[in-house]
């Protein structure tokens, strides 16, 4: 860290460096392209985890974290402009390819242009939407943008702006060619598991390019944070990836805990724990019946939900359902473990590997499913990193990942289990990582399940919370990937910003890259390999 | 073996008796077309209920059970569902050609159970290029859904027609291959002369290897033909939504829905016919009082009976399998299933001219 903290301080004077909740760097846009070259190149700063769209009333600006794939370390960059007309930064879409997604996001909630990203649209609003939603000035009357029973605008181009001797100009491009034949692959599809929408573009059975349109379910669950107190936010984390739903709520208590400095007892992190692991055998378990059910082997899906349902039942005597537990809370769990709770994890693990045997027999070595996923979508380990995959995804790329073992959150640091690595980056391998990762969950889960300490489960915690005015960073490890949190207070009872960063954003923003030039049918396989949520992405 | 040609005969002889020789033409043609259209409809209600409940019991559930006893009027309700939902109009469509391509699906199908072997002396037509006929007819089908596919207006169902047109030209050939092997160790065409060939031995025994590969590659092909899983590309449902009939609704969806299902009616009938001896029981030649019990089966129920058990096998299959990418689906037709099947039939040819079958 002190490393970093030398070479940008000689490097780029002007800048600032301080180490608050992590080191933050604080750049003029005119030195960011370059400042973040350096980041990137010389300290190994490859992961670009989220960009954070910030108003600050006086200025706009972006908050960028960066995490090194090598040393695991994290750095923050703001960078900001006083323009409230027409703010501008530059672009590093050509240094981070997942940079793109993210500037899109940004530009669609704070009107920032991002100079030099090729591709301007909004991300989730309507085209025709007025307004920047998560300014602080924005003017929320629904006389302006009103409901509107017309089909939306469809263009085929898109802007960009460029600097050309020292001037910014706009350019339209195009996205699609008027010969392109292009097929409406959703928003009702069978396979895009929710209401997400690719325009791909086919050379008969070929993809030629494919244009994401996310935003069908974007319910500003950032937006509403800001006008809830610190509890009731956590009630939009089951509703982001909903099988992430005691992961992400997880994530969110540790960040409010750590901020207000809550300690909670060891009862609730083994409690918490275990159902981040539950949740994550059968959202595996899940993925493996719909993806073997998107390649047409629909009788998995059954084999694969009768686990999940056994889980499903232990989490119901526990939390009291089977969706939106709504269960981890400031301090601890909401209520103590169901008396039944050790027997039945105890006969969820003496069932699951029968049933993973059974599911390998079945599909991982038939002839079709093999020849269907191996060498289909291979993502190489850069492009990985580039693209921001995380969680079993990347790490079929050979991207070690897992936040759980980079950054050990709760008691993960005292938990004997292996982060499972693949180096293929096909489609076969995206799928068996997930098939062992079950294996992993089931050895914590075991090694937990005797010994789950006595103790309250949640403890006191002030009624009304306050959180120091601040701002705090967050990454755990979602069934999906690495789900990263950040918070900025002023002290009050509310967030002052709270940015959600998924892990299935990024996904379904590599599905271009790695279905160019790929049959109609290996989208399904690559898509599903992926696995992505669509209320996840679209927040 | 009881021959049901008696009561056809008889019901000849009775028409005969008081009408005119057209009139009698007539009436029979229009009480068989009535009794076809029945034993169509008959067939495909039990085949809804059937696949239903069979791959229910692959995938561990029930099935339907709650519509009358054991859920036996399940599909009397879904068929009835269909035949009252609406019909919905479509804007820039072949109106003509959409109508049209229902039709032509069924009529394929429903034109091979003319030659379909229903019993001993139960079978509408026995011509001398019966089996002939039934893979000309049957190849009507793909000709419907390519029309289906192109008047919807929509390019899903476009790719999958056009799909669905590379699959059954590509699979037609070793369907016909593995017939003519089969033909070729009967020495007829006629479907009456091949169930008559086989009253000592059914052709899989008395072919053995060669009857045996053909009937392997018969039940691919088949199975591709009728464009079921893992051969569903042409509907793929996580791919193309619902493929060529995507826009169809009502009655008109019902009628690819009848078609797929009486199509693998007719696929498991003709693979009876070929390799299982048709309506022929059982027989082992030098046993002749077992022979005489099997006699005593119905041959209707020999027949039926032999199509249920091979469309029990390709159901297995669409509810095992995944399903297959549309070049590997080529690559299997042309690299393998085609090269294996002109092979096959020249070591058949071998066998019989050294007559080292049974």
């Amino acid at each position: 860290m002190a490393n970093i903290q030398e070479k940008i301080a000689k490097l780029y004077p002007e800048a600032t460096v301080e180490q608050a909740d992590t080191l933050t760097i604080t750049v003029d846009d005119a030195k960011w392209h370059a400042l973040a070259t350096t980041l990137r190149d010389d300290c190994a700063m490859d992961y670009l985890i989220t960009i954070v769209g910030m108003d600050w009333k006086e200025s706009l600006g972006c908050i960028y974290y960066l995490m090194s794939s090598k040393t695991n370390e994290i750095v923050s960059v703001r960078v900001s402009t006083t323009d409230r007309e027409r703010p501008m930064l530059h672009s590093v879409a050509d240094l981070w390819r997942v940079a793109c997604l993210y500037e899109r996001e940004v530009y669609d909630f704070y009107g920032i242009i991002f100079i030099g990203n090729p591709d301007m649209r909004r991300l989730f609003l309507n085209i025709d939407w007025k307004g920047f939603p998560l300014r602080k000035d924005y003017d929320e009357d629904p006389a302006l943008n009103p409901v509107s029973i017309e089909n939306e605008r469809q263009t085929d181009l898109t802007d960009t702006w460029v600097e050309e001797n020292g001037k910014v100009v706009k350019k339209e491009v195009e996205v699609f060619s008027p010969e392109d034949f292009v097929v409406n692959i959703g928003p009702q599809h069978p396979a895009t598991h929710g209401v997400l929408r690719f325009r791909t573009a086919v050379d008969g059975e070929e993809i030629k390019k494919i244009d994401v349109y996310m935003g069908y379910i974007h319910r500003g669950v950032e937006k509403l944070c800001e006008s809830l107190t610190y509890p009731q936010t956590l009630h939009y984390m089951d509703r982001l990836d909903y099988f992430s739903a005691h992961n992400y709520h997880h994530g969110l208590c540790l960040l409010f805990e750590r901020a207000a400095g809550i300690e909670i007892s060891r009862r609730a992190q083994v409690i918490r724990v275990m159902m981040d692991e539950l949740s994550r055998i059968a959202s595996h378990c899940l993925f493996i019946g719909t993806y073997c059910m998107d390649l047409g082997a629909t009788t998995m899906l059954f084999y694969t939900l009768r686990v999940r349902e056994q889980i499903l039942d232990i989490m119901e005597k526990t939390c009291g359902a089977r969706m939106t537990f709504n269960y981890d809370c400031i301090g601890g769990v909401m209520q103590d473990l169901d008396p039944d709770f050790v027997k039945d994890v105890h006969a969820l693990l003496d069932v699951l590997p029968a049933n993973i045997k059974e599911y390998n027999k079945i599909f991982t070595g038939n002839v079709i499913a093999r020849h269907r996923m191996e060498g289909v979508g291979v993502l190489s380990k850069e492009d990985a990193i580039s693209f921001a995959v995380t969680g079993p995804s990347g790490r079929a790329s050979g991207w070690a990942c897992d936040m759980r073992k980079l950054k050990p959150y709760s008691i993960y640091s005292e938990l004997d289990f292996n982060e499972i690595i693949a180096t293929e980056g096909d489609s076969m391998a995206r799928f068996k990582v997930r098939m062992l990762e079950i294996e992993e969950s089931a050895k914590i889960l075991a090694q937990l399940v005797d010994n789950i300490p006595e103790g309250e489960y949640c403890v006191k915690v002030p009624k009304v919370l306050k959180i120091p005015a601040g701002s705090y960073f967050e990454i755990v490890e979602g069934c999906r990937g690495a789900f990263a949190l950040y918070l900025e207070s002023d002290g009050s009872t509310k967030p002052y910003r709270l940015k959600i960063a998924p892990p299935c954003l990024p996904l379904a923003g590599v599905v271009d890259h790695i279905t160019r030039g790929t049959k109609i049918a290996d989208l399904i396989t690559i898509g599903g390999s992926l696995d992505y949520i669509v209320p996840d992405m679209d927040r | 073996m009881q021959d049901l040609s008696a009561i056809t005969n008889w019901i000849h002889s009775f028409l005969s008796s008081f009408m005119p020789g057209w009139l009698t033409t007539t009436v029979e043609c229009v009480l068989i077309g009535v009794g076809l259209l029945l034993a169509y409809s008959l067939l495909a209600l039990f085949y809804i209920y059937y696949e239903r409940k069979f791959c229910a019991a692959i995938q561990c559930r029930l099935g339907p059970n709650r519509v009358g006893p054991m859920g036996l009027l399940q599909s009397v309700a879904d068929m009835f569902k269909i035949l009252i939902k609406e019909l919905i109009e479509l804007k820039h469509i072949d109106r003509f050609l959409f109508a049209l391509a229902p039709y032509l699906v069924i009529i394929a199908s429903m034109l091979a159970f003319a030659v379909l072997p229903w019993g001993n002396g139960l079978q509408v037509i026995d011509f001398n290029i019966g089996i002939f006929f039934l893979i000309a007819v049957s190849s009507i089908g793909v000709l419907g859904i390519l029309l289906a596919g192109w008047s919807s207006n929509n390019k899903f169902t476009l790719i999958g027609a056009l799909r669905s047109g590379a699959q059954m030209v590509s699979y037609e050939l070793s369907i016909g291959l593995s017939v003519l092997t089969m033909v070729c160790l009967a020495g007829t065409t006629s479907v009456g002369g091949i169930i008559e060939a086989q009253s000592d031995m059914w052709f899989i025994f008395k072919g053995h290897i060669p009857a045996l590969i053909a009937f392997v590659i018969y039940m691919i092909a088949g199975t591709a033909e009728t464009n079921r899983g893992p051969f569903d590309l042409p509907e793929a449902e996580s791919e193309l939504t619902a493929g060529y009939h995507t826009e169809y609704s009502g009655i008109h969806f019902g009628f690819f829905y009848l078609a797929e299902y009486l199509n693998l009616f007719v696929i498991s009938g003709v693979a009876a016919l070929l390799f299982f001896g048709g309506w022929m029981p059982f027989h082992v030649p030098g046993w002749e009082s077992f022979n005489h019990i099997m006699d005593y089966i119905p041959s209707v129920i020999w027949f039926l009976g032999k199509a249920f058990v091979l469309s029990a096998i390709i159901m297995w299959f669409k509810w095992t399998y995944p399903r297959l990418r549309i070049d590997m689906l080529l690559s299997l037709e042309w690299k393998y299933l085609l090269p294996i099947g002109l092979f096959n039939l020249a070591l058949m040819a071998c066998i019989i001219v050294f007559n080292l079958h049974f």
